[in-house]
This record gives structure tokens, C-alpha cells and sequence, in this order.
């Protein structure tokens, strides 16, 4: 059991309300670091300083934010009305069940019963989240006000489970990514000063990673992410994105950004030096904290390292254990090899 | 709240998709075995126990029926991504609400090749990758899939077209005494006749008591069939779940969590058998609801009802909320009381009530 995700995955950390998966964090990184400290933002940024001549200062950023709920009412029944923090399909919620504020409060999200719907276009209607309510067992209002209030966060409740070779879990986006970058800490040092980033607030508009690279100025950055796979079979489909357990998943163009060339080719060339596996991520759509961190101060060559999964913004996510070791081979691998700014192949 | 919850969570726990009960069956028969005499599973896979009454001869039979099966899914086909990834394709068992089916956690029971019970998720395709007529819409099992994880290579060696898969979620305690998870429709009345059986242990009661875990409920309403021909009761009544008041469900004929159980009325209740209820429910003091069928109840009394020449049959109701979901919500106290009245009705039954039954209808 990789137990490091496990505690990752399980931990709240939804956006905007990042403490305790970084408080977890920071306990796994505190006796690796040569300095730990959390920004304005929450950002947790740790140093390790390197070990080499090199005079680089490389960014490495892991969003540990999740997509969730925010409570915005209890109403008169002792129930729940929320807004969703981060993109959600509303089907992902129906029939699940959300934990509620840092105390873990369990609740269910339900609907009118299949047996009280009139017509089949009803069974067939996406019950919209402004119908929906979280429900955690309280007979009156009062009851529910005193165990959730309007602000609290609410995210699934999902044990983290182990199939054979793969993982399944809650907020594998980007705990995945936290994962590697915690590894990459305890593994270094690496030849230059390394730039831990733990950034907020990804999923509602890759703000924490914008004021992380502004602060840390990197000549070069790396972004760890999890990434959604389709590679469900399909008929009409021309080809998945990325597919789980073809390797880690090198970012090339998505909607806001195209990745440094220089450092694609730097992340190729090292995976296969390394015999890494590795998948380039169908271009276009998506975005990452890499469209944050390229736009800060006056640039930043960036590139982004995947692990896919399937499932993501839902109750349990799927990736390959391989896949995500295979992510910190080659992220490992990439900075020990990172060459000067100016000899980054073309 | 410990026992009844503990014991409604093993019950839940137990796989019992329509037709492959036997995981459930074997979870509740040593919960039943030391409190009656007879214990069996019949021919179509129902479980059958036998507290004999303390009366002369004649001797009366009451049935107590709870079905014990679960909505779930099954296997339709095995598929294969281009880069060898395996897939279900499955098909409902029983009632199931599609609306809410992304992303829900599930156990693929797998019977190929011995037992294996697999962990998996069931996911989809995001819209713009789905055909234009399915979008904006809950998915159409034709775009669900189930994912193990496993390759398809390995898929095929422990999963076969026809196994079963099961909703995949520990009973939680959500505040005061209500729980949330899967299949509590209906082992709230698996639960709620154990509480009864256990009641009558200390009890002088005249008629048996037949206590039946029915198979094939969500699908046939097969056990009650079967069950109430075989046994050939006196009166026999149908425990369940009935639609609890709550978020999107506010109408009328929807009952109030905590607030006591539900007694049926309607062409599928001996109106004797309502009145009896009613009776036994003042007896000890229980508050109960009138719920009204004006056709059938759409549970095991359709069934009970007509076996032979006709059985005299109730309805007790457990109010719950978001029945076929996995997140069903009930309060412990519900399941209690109705565990009460059953056994207060049961203890009442004499010769005389077989009268009541015959005034009742003239």
C-alpha cells in the first residue's frame, strides 16, 4: 500500500481550505527541507538547497487543492443548499457521500426516488446541484446549524483502495502530484537550489501557482500533474488523450498554454535516455498551473509531467501505480540532468 | 444506537443483488438460527425460519416477510480499450436510478473461475466525447462502464456475461440515530424482524411465526410468492421501506424520519390486519401513520396476498430516504419500532382475530 497517497488522498483539501492536506504535507517534508513556510495565499513553499554548482533556481509545483463543496445555506428541513468549488459534472454528485468541514461531518447527497418520477424524460434528467442538498442526518435546522454553516467546505468521502497495480481514490488530482513532489524532496539534493511549490487554489484558476512563481522567480519550472484520461472504449472516439498505464504524460498544448519546447524536448530526451515510458497528451483543451507559472515575472520556460487518470472531479479516480512511479523516474531523473538554461536542447 | 447499527451494517455489507442472495442469506441465518426452532433456504433461495407459537391445535401461522435483495447491476459484456485496458458493460438489476450511477463505487462478483470479488468504480465518458443525442442527460448504460483496473486479458479469466455487481458503500452514522448506505431497502426490515424475533423470545405468543428473508423481490416479487403458498400462513405481513420525507421528496404520502413506521392501508391490506396493527401499535404506546395504497404497495404484500385462496395480509412501512441509491437514510429508532410492533402484533393473534378477519369483510 503506497501509504503516502493513501493519506494524501483521504485528506481535505478543497479550494481555498487547503489545511490539512498541507499540514500533512508539511509534517512528510519538514526533515528533508533547508526551509518550509506558507505564503499570503497558502501556498506551502519549501527550499532544499542544492548540492552542485549549478547556479539554477528550478520551480517544481504540485497543487494540493481539490474540486468540492461549498455549504451556502442550511434551510428550514436541516439540510444543506451548496455552490461547487472547481468544474463538476452534477452527475458526479448524486448518490454520493461528502465529508463536511474540518471535522469530517458525513452527510449524503440524494434525490426525489426514481419511483415518484412521472415520465422516462424525468428518470433521464440530470438533477441539477441547485436541487440537490447535502443531507447529514439532522431532524431541524437548528440541529444541522450546529455541524456545518454556510462557508464550510464539503468534499467525498472515499476510502483510498488498492486494486492490482492501480489506485483508486478521492483527489488523486493532484494528490498524485504531491506525492512525486514529497519524493522528490526526500531524494534530493539536486544540483541546484529546488523550489518546492504546494500550491492552492488550481482548480478554481491556477491562482496560488501565480503569486508562487511571481515570489520564486525560477529560471525554469516544473509542474506534476494528474490529468483526466479517456481512454474509455468508444466507437466514434478518434484516439484517448492518454491512456492509464502507457507512462507519464508530457503536456504539449492545452487551452492556455504551449509548454516550452526546450523543456518538452529536455523531458523526452531524458525519459528515454532513462527508458522511461512516456505519452505525449493529446494537444489542446485542459489547463494546468504551467499557463500560471509562464506568464510570472518575465517568463518562465515550463513543462508539465502527468500522471493520467481516469475519473478525476468524481468520487474515485483510477491511475496506474506504475504510472506514477514512473512520473518520479523521470521528474528525478529531469532535474539531476537538467542542463544550463542555455543548453536546453532546441 | 451501537447493536442495531452494528447489526444493520453487517447486513448491508452482505452482497444480495435479485437472485444471488446466498451472501445475505448466509449473514442473517446465524443472526435468526438461535432464535427459532427451523431454519432453511427454499427452493428459490428465500430464507425460511420457524418460531413455533405456545397455542393448541390448530396452530396458527403469522409470516413475517422482509425481502432481502438489493438492487445492482450486472455483466453485459466485457470490452477492451485500443491499448488492452479491460471494461464492463452492464445492465440493471432490479429498479436501478441511472441518474445516479457516475462514479459510484461497486464489487464485480465474479464467478468464473472461484470467487472473486472485485473493488471498481463506474465511470463514463465526458459529453463531448459521447454521440450529441446523449448529451445533457443522465448516462445511458450504453456509455457506463465499470473499471477494475485490470487488463482485459485478466477480465476475461474472473468475470463472465451474467455476474453480478453490487453498490459498494459502508453503512455510515450520519447525526442522532440516522444512518446512510447501501441496501437498507430492505434489510431495515431484515434488521426490524430480528429485533422482533428476539422480542418474542421472552414472550408468550399462540401462533408460529414464520420469519421470511424473501429472494427476488426487486425483480419478481418472487419470495413472496413462493413463500406465502408454502407456508400457507393465516395473516401474513410485508415489512419495508416506504418514501421518507425529505430533499426533492416534500409531497403528501411521504413520512417523516424518526417519527415511527407506517402501516399500510388500501386493496392490499385485509382491513383487519390494519386495524390489528393499530391496535398492537396503542397497545404499547408507538406512534404509527396511516399510508395509503390506492393500488398496490409495490412490495411483498402484492405477492403474499394472492398465493392460494387469498392470505389476509398487512404492510409495516420504515420511512427512508433516496430509496435505490446508495446513500438510502433512515433512523435506527424506525427500524426499533416497527421491530416492536411486529412483535406486539404477533403476541396479540387468538382464535378471535380469525373472527375479525371474517367480520371485517361482510
Amino acid at each position: 500500500m503506497n501509504t503516502l497517497l493513501q493519506e494524501l488522498s483521504e485528506a481535505m483539501g478543497v479550494s481555498g481550505a487547503e489545511g490539512p492536506v498541507r499540514r500533512l504535507i508539511r509534517e512528510h517534508i519538514v526533515d528533508h527541507v533547508d526551509d518550509v513556510r506558507v505564503d499570503h495565499m497558502g501556498n506551502l513553499l519549501a527550499l532544499k538547497k542544492g548540492a552542485g554548482a549549478s547556479g539554477l533556481r528550478v520551480l517544481v509545483d504540485a497543487h494540493m487543492d481539490e474540486v468540492g463543496l461549498m455549504i451556502t445555506e442550511v434551510d428550514s428541513q436541516g439540510t444543506a443548499r451548496f455552490e461547487a468549488v472547481g468544474g463538476f459534472d452534477d452527475r458526479a454528485l448524486l448518490g454520493k457521500v461528502v465529508q463536511v468541514g474540518e471535522k469530517g461531518v458525513v452527510g449524503v447527497i440524494g434525490a426525489r426516488p426514481l419511483h415518484l418520477l412521472k415520465s422516462a424524460a424525468e428518470r433521464a434528467r440530470i438533477v441539477k446541484r441547485d436541487a440537490m442538498r447535502i443531507d447529514i442526518g439532522a431532524p431541524t435546522k437548528e440541529a444541522a446549524a450546529r455541524k456545518m454553516k454556510p462557508g464550510d467546505r464539503a468534499a467525498f468521502l472515499t476510502t483510498y483502495r488498492e486494486l492490482e497495480g492501480m489506485a483508486l481514490g478521492k483527489a488523486l488530482d493532484n494528490r498524485a502530484g504531491c506525492a512525486t513532489l514529497v519524493r522528490l524532496l526526500q531524494a534530493g539534493p539536486y544540483p541546484f537550489d529546488l523550489h518546492a511549490v504546494f500550491s492552492v487554489q488550481e482548480e478554481i484558476g491556477t491562482l496560488g501557482a501565480r503569486v508562487a512563481s511571481f515570489e520564486i522567480r525560477p529560471d525554469v519550472a516544473f509542474v506534476l500533474e494528474c490529468t483526466p484520461a479517456y481512454d474509455l472504449p468508444n466507437r466514434d472516439d478518434v484516439s484517448p488523450n492518454v491512456a492509464v498505464g502507457l507512462g507519464p504524460s508530457l503536456y504539449v498544448m492545452d487551452n492556455r498554454t504551449i509548454q516550452d519546447p526546450r523543456m518538452v524536448s529536455h523531458l523526452m530526451q531524458t525519459a528515454t535516455r532513462h527508458g522511461i515510458p512516456f505519452q505525449i497528451r493529446q494537444p489542446g483543451g485542459g489547463g494546468t498551473n504551467t499557463g500560471a507559472i509562464q506568464r510570472a515575472g518575465s517568463g518562465v520556460p515550463v513543462a508539465t509531467v502527468a500522471v493520467p487518470a481516469r475519473y478525476v472531479h468524481a468520487p474515485a479516480a483510477l491511475i496506474s501505480l506504475d504510472d506514477l512511479e514512473n512520473v518520479f523516474r523521470l521528474a528525478d531523473a529531469a532535474l539531476r540532468d537538467l542542463p544550463p538554461l542555455a543548453d536546453l536542447p532546441g | 444506537m451501537t447493536d442495531l447499527f452494528d447489526l444493520l451494517a453487517s447486513l448491508t455489507q452482505a452482497p444480495g443483488p435479485s437472485g444471488f442472495e446466498g451472501g445475505v442469506a448466509e449473514v442473517i441465518r446465524p443472526l435468526w438460527e438461535p432464535l427459532v426452532d427451523h431454519i432453511r433456504v427454499d427452493r428459490i433461495g428465500s430464507l425460511v425460519a420457524v418460531r413455533p407459537g405456545q397455542g393448541g391445535p390448530p396452530r396458527r401461522r403469522l409470516l413475517l416477510a422482509g425481502h432481502m435483495d438489493e438492487i445492482g447491476l450486472m455483466v453485459k459484456a466485457i470490452d477492451v480499450n485500443r491499448n488492452g485496458a479491460g471494461f464492463l458493460r452492464v445492465t440493471p438489476v432490479g429498479g436501478v436510478d441511472r441518474r445516479h450511477l457516475y462514479g459510484q463505487p461497486v464489487i464485480v462478483h465474479g464467478r468464473l473461475s472461484g470467487r472473486h470479488d472485485l473493488p471498481g468504480v463506474l465511470g463514463a465518458l465526458p459529453d463531448r466525447l459521447l454521440p450529441e443525442s446523449a448529451w445533457g442527460q443522465a448516462f445511458e448504460y450504453e456509455h457506463l462502464l465499470v473499471d477494475v483496473g485490470l487488463p482485459a486479458a485478466t477480465l476475461r479469466e474472473r468475470v463472465s456475461v451474467g455476474d453480478f455487481i453490487s453498490f459498494r458503500q459502508p453503512l455510515h452514522k450520519l447525526q442522532g440515530e440516522r444512518v446512510a448506505g447501501k441496501a437498507l431497502d430492505n434489510r431495515a426490515a431484515v434488521a426490524a424482524i430480528t429485533v422482533c424475533l428476539k422480542l418474542l423470545q421472552t414472550r408468550h405468543h399462540a401462533w408460529d411465526v414464520v420469519a421470511v428473508a424473501t429472494a427476488q423481490e426487486e425483480t419478481a416479487l418472487l419470495g413472496a410468492y413462493t413463500s406465502s403458498f408454502d407456508q400457507q400462513p393465516d395473516v401474513a405481513l410485508a415489512v419495508d421501506v416506504t418514501f421518507g420525507n425529505g430533499p426533492g421528496a416534500t409531497d403528501a404520502l411521504t413520512f417523516g424520519l424518526g417519527k415511527g413506521p407506517t402501516v399500510g392501508l388500501g386493496p392490499n391490506v385485509h382491513p383487519a390486519v390494519h386495524k390489528g396493527l393499530r391496535e398492537a401499535a396503542r397497545a404499547i404506546e408507538l406512534t404509527v401513520h396511516d399510508e395509503p395504497h390506492a393500488r398496490a404497495s409495490g412490495t411483498d404484500a402484492m405477492g403474499l396476498q394472492i398465493a392460494r385462496e387469498g392470505i389476509p395480509t398487512g404492510v409495516i412501512g420504515i420511512p427512508l430516504r433516496y430509496m435505490h441509491t446508495p446513500v438510502e437514510s433512515l433512523d435506527l429508532r424506525d427500524v426499533r419500532r416497527a421491530g416492536r410492533l411486529l412483535a406486539e402484533f404477533a403476541a396479540r393473534l387468538d382464535e378471535s382475530f380469525l373472527t375479525t378477519l371474517t367480520e371485517a369483510l361482510t
